[in-house]
This record gives structure tokens, sequence and C-alpha cells, in this order.
């Protein structure tokens, strides 16, 4: 015999009680990792942004364009390696439900500035040569069923009217935490048709991409970006990629916090859970306790017993809520991948549920550990419980 | 029976002699209930040598089970003294406390006090947890108390799957798994049928006079106090009285 047998055997003494901590402690698990995957994916785009990328925008908003005729200008700034251009064209497909990210771009370069956007040469080649060419990612082209060649129609609500591109390329992620859910088509398609529908929208961009040789430059490099435009009617803002997207998180910061919170909160509910359990164990043990101190056992034992014993528990559904989070992740990343295209349980998120709960068994056994311990011997063995 | 030497001045009763296992002098406890202190030993003097079967007897509340706690290390006087084969166990940190009685006593408790998530075997093999031995000499350590104890057959039962007799011989078993100097008997037929007592109280008898066990008891049941070759009465925390069962031995 030896002392893990003896918890393990103690552990599941009384059957339901242990069997419902265990799985209230895989719930929270579960709850805790899926929760924290939310916030990851909310960070997604951040995470995934380059140091040798900045943004250049609108000073006033996003929503505000900026003219073509910066481009020339910006390239000209010493530092810059290439500078290529995008447009949010928030266009419907089918119905208002399947959102998806869709760009105007610079065809010929914006993908050389994301090489985590893996596309087959040939199918890129296609792309250039088309006008009405487009590339989506492959979880999207996966959803709608599209394939090579398809005609995908999107309805314009920035833009107003029906719009045609040919799926020319799909492409996929260089890595786990790459967005496959963009939709990319030619700027000058775009731009070409509002010459001839809405003149005065036309020549405009959403934003610069700007690649820079060294990332330590950024600041200095945007600060001569944007004192090239000042007192323009255009202003511009520049910041490195991370920054940029850090804007559109920060806008939604008050749900990521709570988020968060709840996600410590789960983990104190069943804190409380497994104290309140482990204190009715070490009371309804007491004259054992008692015992094993008249044997020759002394504190330390006993609080390595019922340490022992709680972590044991936590353990059991710390690691059930673990391998329930995979299932639970791929449901969960199926209905919601409009809102999270990148939706990974990371084995950070899974490492931090596992040891939150280790802690909680830590600590949910020291208070009747200690006490156990400090009973004395005569007052355990005439404990009436 | 031979009388009482003095039982007009308790205190005055005598050790056995210089060869004593076990020497108290003047021993006082007490306790405190709420704001009251209730005094539960006054003056204690006795002398128990190696070998001897002896059992305290007294109504309830005479501090029988407290001098026996006291005498087992599992509890500390007010002042006193109380030797233990040459230790005074006063005087022992409760680390050291802890060790000694893990060395030194083996326990029998009324209400048997087994374990109930180990079996018979188990719960024979825990005090030898504590000490350096392999687990292969443990198994021997532990047949050979349940063999002692007539219960090796039923070694991996479960105590829920046992009898009361039965499990007070695994307790037995757990007592004298570790040969210790002293065996401390709390009642140990007190929570048992008749048949089942009289076995356990053979039983006791035999690792007394057999394997030369030093036996303290406390009862209140007379015949296990006539099994007892030396009797000490406890009233009101005094001892009021001693006496041999001359007859018997």
């Amino acid at each position: 015999m030896n002392l893990l047998k003896y918890v393990a055997r103690n552990a599941f003494r009384h059957k339901l009680r242990t069997s419902l901590t265990v799985i209230g402690m895989a719930i929270v698990v579960l709850a805790y990792c899926l929760l924290r995957t939310v916030v990851a994916a909310w960070y997604a785009g951040v995470e995934a942004s380059s140091p040798n990328r900045l943004i250049t925008r609108n000073a006033v908003s996003l929503i505000f364009p900026l003219p073509i005729s910066y481009l020339n200008r910006i390239k000209e700034v010493p530092g810059v390696v290439a500078v290529t251009y995008g447009r949010w064209f928030g266009g419907i497909y089918i119905n208002e439900k399947n959102f998806f990210p869709q760009f105007a771009i610079d065809a010929e370069h914006y993908l050389s500035l994301y090489p985590e956007f893996l596309i087959p040469e040939k199918q890129l080649e296609a792309f250039k040569k088309d006008r009405r060419g487009c590339i989506a990612g492959r979880l999207i082209v996966k959803k709608y069923g599209w394939k090579i060649g398809d005609v995908i129609t999107l309805r314009g609500t920035i833009f107003p009217g029906t719009w045609d591109f040919v799926l020319e390329g799909i492409y996929r992620g260089r890595d786990r935490g790459t967005d496959e859910s963009q939709f990319f088509f030619h700027w000058d398609y775009l731009n070409e048709s509002l010459k001839k529908t809405m003149p005065i929208r036309a020549d405009h961009v959403g934003w610069f991409v700007v690649q820079i040789a060294d990332p330590a430059r950024a600041g200095e490099i945007s600060r001569k970006i944007d004192a090239i435009f000042q007192n323009s009617l255009a202003e511009t803002l520049t910041e490195t990629e991370k920054a940029f997207q850090m804007g559109f998180v920060s806008m939604t910061e008050a749900i990521v916090v709570a988020i968060k919170a709840i996600s410590y909160i789960v983990i104190g509910i069943i804190f409380v859970v497994l104290s309140n359990t482990m204190a009715m164990t070490a009371r309804e043990r007491t004259r054992e306790y008692g015992v094993l101190k008249t044997l020759g056992f002394e504190g330390p034992f006993l609080l390595k017993l019922i340490i022992g014993e709680s972590v044991f528990i936590a353990a059991t559904g710390g690691i059930l809520g673990i391998i329930l989070s995979f299932p639970a992740a791929r449901i969960f990343a199926k209905s919601l991948e409009t809102f999270f295209p990148i939706f990974n349980l990371s084995v950070k998120t899974l490492a931090s549920g596992l040891v939150s709960a280790l802690i909680v068994g830590v600590l949910s056994g020291l208070l009747p550990g200690i006490k156990a311990s400090k009973t004395p011997i005569v007052e355990s063995l005439t404990h009436v419980g | 029976m031979s009388e009482p030497p003095s039982k007009e001045n308790p205190k005055e009763l005598k050790n056995d002699d210089d060869r004593a296992l076990i020497i108290i002098n003047d021993l006082h406890k007490s306790y405190r209930k709420g704001t009251q202190k209730v005094t539960v030993l006054t003056g204690v003097n006795l002398s128990i040598t190696r070998a001897q079967y002896v059992a305290f007897i007294g109504p309830s509340g005479s501090g029988k089970t407290t001098l026996l706690n006291l005498i087992a290390g599992i509890d500390r006087p007010d002042r006193g003294k109380l030797v233990v084969d040459g230790i005074d166990i006063t005087r022992l940190d409760d680390s050291k406390l802890s060790r000694w009685r893990a060395r030194h006593v083996g326990f029998i408790f009324q209400f048997y006090n087994l374990i109930p998530v180990l079996t018979a075997f188990e719960n024979v093999e825990l005090p030898l947890l504590l000490t350096p031995l392999s687990r292969k000499q443990r198994k021997k350590h532990v047949t050979a108390a349940l063999k002692v104890t007539g219960i090796l057959d039923r070694a991996f039962y479960y105590p829920s799957q046992l009898s009361g007799g039965q499990q007070q011989r695994v307790a037995i078993a757990r007592a004298i798994v570790t040969d210790p100097t002293i065996i401390v008997a709390d009642e140990p037929t007190g929570d048992l049928d008749k048949d089942s007592a009289v076995q356990i109280l053979d039983l006791l008898h035999h690792l007394n006079r057999e394997l030369g066990k030093t036996i303290i008891m406390v009862t209140h049941d007379p015949r296990a106090a006539r099994k007892a070759r030396k009797v000490y009465v406890l009233d009101k925390g005094i001892l009021r009285d001693q006496y041999e069962n001359d007859i018997i031995w």
C-alpha cells in the first residue's frame, strides 16, 4: 500500500459527492478553456500582426478614405520597402448572416506583403490577370462549397449594386493563427465602377499597408509619413499593424474584460465548491485522522493526505474538462466561425486550465488539512461527526 | 484476590519494584470545559512491570481513559512524571512523541477504528509504513500478526465485510504488528457480543502470557478485568485501590 492508493480510495469513498465535484470541476475547466479561447480569438488579429508592417489611415477615422495619390509619396519615405493598399467592401453574400471580410486590394502587390497567406503560384497569376477575379480563404470556400471558377455574387452595401467575382484562388494560412476567412478582389475593378457610378468616391483607398525594413524604426517612419500629409485635407495616422488591430479590440474591451472576469469567477466558484467538499470530508474523518496520529503519523502526513485527495479530485475533473474542451471547442468554432475565424485551443490555455484546477485543489485541501493536523488526538478520537 | 494495600490514602500506593517498565509519579491532568477547569487525575502514582497485564477500572468519569491516553502518549499531563522504558515521555516534543508512539505503543480501541477503505491486510500494514521495512518485510510482519490473531483468512476483506469480533482481531493485529513495548486497550470488548468478547480477551491473554506483551487495559467489563493480572481502581481521578487476580494467574 502507498499514499497514492490510499488517497485514491479516500477520494471515492463518497462516490456521488466526489463524482459531482469532479463533474463540476470538469465543467469549470471546460468553461475556463472556452472563455480564454474566446479572449485569444479576440486578439487573434493582434497576435497575427507583423512588426514589419505599418498601417496608414485617415487621422479622423478609418471610415474616411485616403487618396490613392498618397501611394507614391509614402514610397519615398526612407526606410519604407513597399507600400500597398486596401479598402473595406462590406458586401452581402446571399444574406446578412453570411458574413466574411471582403477587401478590394492592390492585386499586384498586396499579397506579397502578407506571406502568411499561402496561395499556389498559378492561382495567384490567374487572379492578377482577371480583373473580376477574387481569392478566398479556405474556411469560407469550404463553408459555402465554392470551387475555382465559380462566380460569387456580392450585394454591395457601402458600394451599392451587384458585384460578380470569379474565384481564381484559394489561400490557406501559414499557421493556425492566420485568418482563413478573408475575401480579396481587385481594387481596380471597384475603382473603375466607382468612376462611372460615383466619381467622387473613386481613386480612394481605405488604408495603406507600409512594409518597413527595420521594425525598430517604426515610430520614426510613422511620424515621417504623417508629417507629409499634415495640414492636408486628409491627414494620416500611421501606426504599427499591431496597434492598428488593437484599436479594434479596444472598441470592445469591456466585453473582453467581462469574459476574462467570468473565466476567473468560475474558477472561484469551483474553489468554494471543492473547499466545501474537502471541509465536509475532513470533518467526517476527524476520528480517523486521530487514529492515524495515534499510530504515529504526524501532521504533515495528514496535510498530504487531505491535500492529495483534494488535488486528486481537482486533477481528475481538470483532465476531464480538458478532454471535453476539444469537442466543445470544435462545436463552438463551427457555430461561431463568422465571428471567430481563428478559434484554436492553445496548449497555453489548456495548461493554464489544468494548473488552475491543481491550484484550486491545493488551496481547497489546505485549510481542512491544517485543521486536521493541528487538532489534538484526544479531541479527534472523541469527535462525534 | 489480594487485599488492597492502602485504601485510606491512595497517594501512598507503592510502585511495584525497580524493574518497572512504566513509572508514574504524581500525575495530574485537568481539562477546560468552557470557563471551568475539570480535574480528571490527581496525583496518580503507580508502576507497571514488563510483561504485566493491567486493567484500570472505575466508574465513568473516573479518569481511567485519560490515564491510559497519558501512558500511551496521546495526551499530555499538566504535571508529573511518566517514564516508559527509561524515557520520560512528558519531555518529548510532539514529533518525537509521535515517533515514540509508533515504535513503542500498540493501540486497541473500543470501536476498532479501522480505516474503512483499507483491507484488513492494509490496516495492519499501516503502522509499518512508518518503519524502514521493505514491502516484502512488511508483508511478512502483517501475515504473522494476522496469523497470531487468527484472522489471516480474512486478510483481504474490508472492515465492512467483517463482524465486530473479526474487526477487533484486525485491530489487535495492527496493535502488535510493530512489536511494541506496550499494548494499550480502551474498552476492547465494549462493543462486542459475549462470545466475541471472550475470544478477544483470550487473545489478549495469549499475547501477554505466551508472547510476553505488556498490556494495559481500561474496562467496565468485570470479565475483562478478571483476565488482568493486576487491577487498579480509579475514582474521581484518584487511584483508590489496586489488587492482583492471583486466582487466575
